[in-house]
């Protein structure tokens, strides 16, 4: 059997792709994270009478505990197993992404498990986020010179 | 007295399973064959610091039941042969030095049993030695480290992904008569169909099945029918459907089909397609199927452990995906 007819057998019996349940999932799931979010920034607003700018970065620090509270306790995985997207993109995402590789390299040791692995998933994050401030930063400022 | 290859098979006069010993995680046993085996965990850890070490422990009960069931001792057994998906074999090699026997490692991915067993039947048939033991283990936590993404990542696995199973078997063999025997293997070929996509391991191991299947039922001048039941390794629920369709597109017959993958867990455990690794093939053969076999409801069955030779680094070159598949044949005897 030659490898086309192989993959045109392969492809006739593939599971469906759950788009629009998925697509759903990752709307709603997305949507709470950002409501629990704008509660926070809300709440530290009201009760510390912090300016909204003051508030922003305690909100996300708030979020990404919360995340790592839940990723230690075998929740967030779940939760992202159902929400896709709707959980990986806001920055508790990336806080799981930090927490999952320092839980999963805890038995090698503090220095050469927790410290040489925490950023293994996270780092592509970080150096891309940093190239792409870079090249849009640049671009900005180019713009700007001459606008 | 010594069987000479035909093809890439061998047919055994007098190899025997003494005895095996199964041991499995918590979502292995909370499936429907869970009561089949002989020992399980009630967590991931089994009171270890780390789930390498579980892994170990696990190989390390499944080895002293089966040398307690076939009233051995361990000294006593000429090779021990084995594996695990592990980097370096890591749970084999880490326990084998309390074994005092030598202990041959062997890496055939999700059909180490395969071939484990199909070395030391070759060793007892040509009387090189006289007891034997293959011996396989994996863990779904350092396989999904090694293989995959940590444990808690929250990520959403794609609909063609396995389930790698937990859990250790070892088989004894030996020369003298007992119920059950390994009647003949086929040994694959390394067969790469192009499939590049790391989690559709189903897909990626189909060919190879097929191919030592054919292979085996050219070597022995069989058909599919000779046997009651054939069983493929962890080709899981998508790869199964594959399997049989390919199997019809080459006209072969045969009385009933499954696949260990399918088997091992129930729809409703969160296993995506099914179970994989080279445990899932072991516990299905040697904890259900050979209990089923002594209780009369099978007398041959052929099992095609199949493998995806894959390493996450090629994977990430974009190299496509080597997978074999080791067959045996386990007969009840009369």
């Amino acid at each position: 059997m030659n490898i086309k007819k192989y993959n045109e057998i392969a492809e006739k019996n593939k599971p469906q792709k759950q788009v629009l349940k998925h697509t759903f999932n990752a709307f709603i799931v997305g949507g709470i994270i950002g409501m629990i979010g704008e509660f926070f920034l809300n709440f530290y607003q009201k009760i510390f009478s912090f300016s909204e700018k003051e508030a922003t970065p305690i909100m996300l620090i708030t979020l990404i505990l919360i995340a790592a509270i839940l990723t230690g306790l075998g929740i967030y995985d779940r939760l992202g197993d159902f929400a896709g997207a709707g959980s990986f993109i806001p920055i508790t995402g990336f806080s799981n992404a930090m927490t999952s590789s320092a839980l999963e390299a805890r038995s090698e040791g503090l220095v050469t498990g927790i410290g040489a692995n925490i950023f293994k998933l996270g780092g592509a994050v970080i150096t891309f986020g940093i190239v792409a401030s870079f090249i849009v930063g640049g671009l900005r400022y180019v713009i700007t010179y001459f606008w | 007295m010594s069987s000479p290859i035909s093809g890439s098979s061998f047919v055994f006069d007098n190899v025997y399973i003494q005895s095996v010993a199964t041991t499995a995680g918590i979502v292995e046993y909370q499936g429907p064959l869970g009561h089949y085996f002989d020992k399980h965990y009630p967590d991931h850890y089994h009171h270890n610091v780390s789930y390498e070490q579980a892994e170990i422990e696990m190989l390390k009960d499944a080895l002293l039941i089966c040398l307690k069931n076939g009233k051995v001792k361990k000294e006593e057994i000429d090779f021990y042969f084995g594996g695990d998906l592990n980097n370096q074999l890591t749970a084999c090699y880490y326990y084998a030095n309390h074994l005092h026997r030598p202990f041959i490692g062997l890496y055939s991915a999700c059909s180490t049993i395969g071939l484990a067993l199909a070395n030391a039947s070759i060793m007892i048939e040509n009387h090189n030695i006289h007891k034997a033991i293959a011996c396989t283990v994996s863990h779904n936590a350092t396989a999904e480290r090694q293989f995959r993404y940590p444990l808690e990542y929250g990520i959403q696995r794609k609909e063609t992904m396995t389930f790698t199973a937990t859990g250790s078997v070892a088989v004894y063999l030996s020369n003298k008569p007992s119920s059950i025997r390994i009647e003949s293997i086929t040994l694959g070929k390394v067969i790469d169909y192009d499939q590049y996509d790391a989690n559709d391991m189903g897909r990626a191991m189909a060919p190879a099945a097929l191919d030592t299947y054919l292979q085996h039922m050219k070597d022995l001048k069989r058909d599919g029918t000779y046997y009651d039941l054939i069983l493929t390794g962890d080709l899981s629920h998508y790869g199964k459907t594959i399997m049989k369709d390919l199997l019809k597109e080459e006209n072969q017959k045969y009385n009933e089909y499954d696949d260990c993958g399918c088997l091992l867990y129930d729809v409703t455990q969160n296993v995506y397609q099914g179970g994989s690794g080279p445990v899932c093939n072991a516990l299905v053969s040697f904890g259900y199927i050979y209990k089923m076999m002594l209780q009369g409801k099978y007398k041959r069955v052929l099992v095609l452990a199949t493998g995806a030779l894959l390493n996450p680094v090629m994977t990430n070159q974009k190299l496509s995906i080597p997978c074999v598949c080791h067959g045996y044949v386990l007969e009840v005897v009369v």
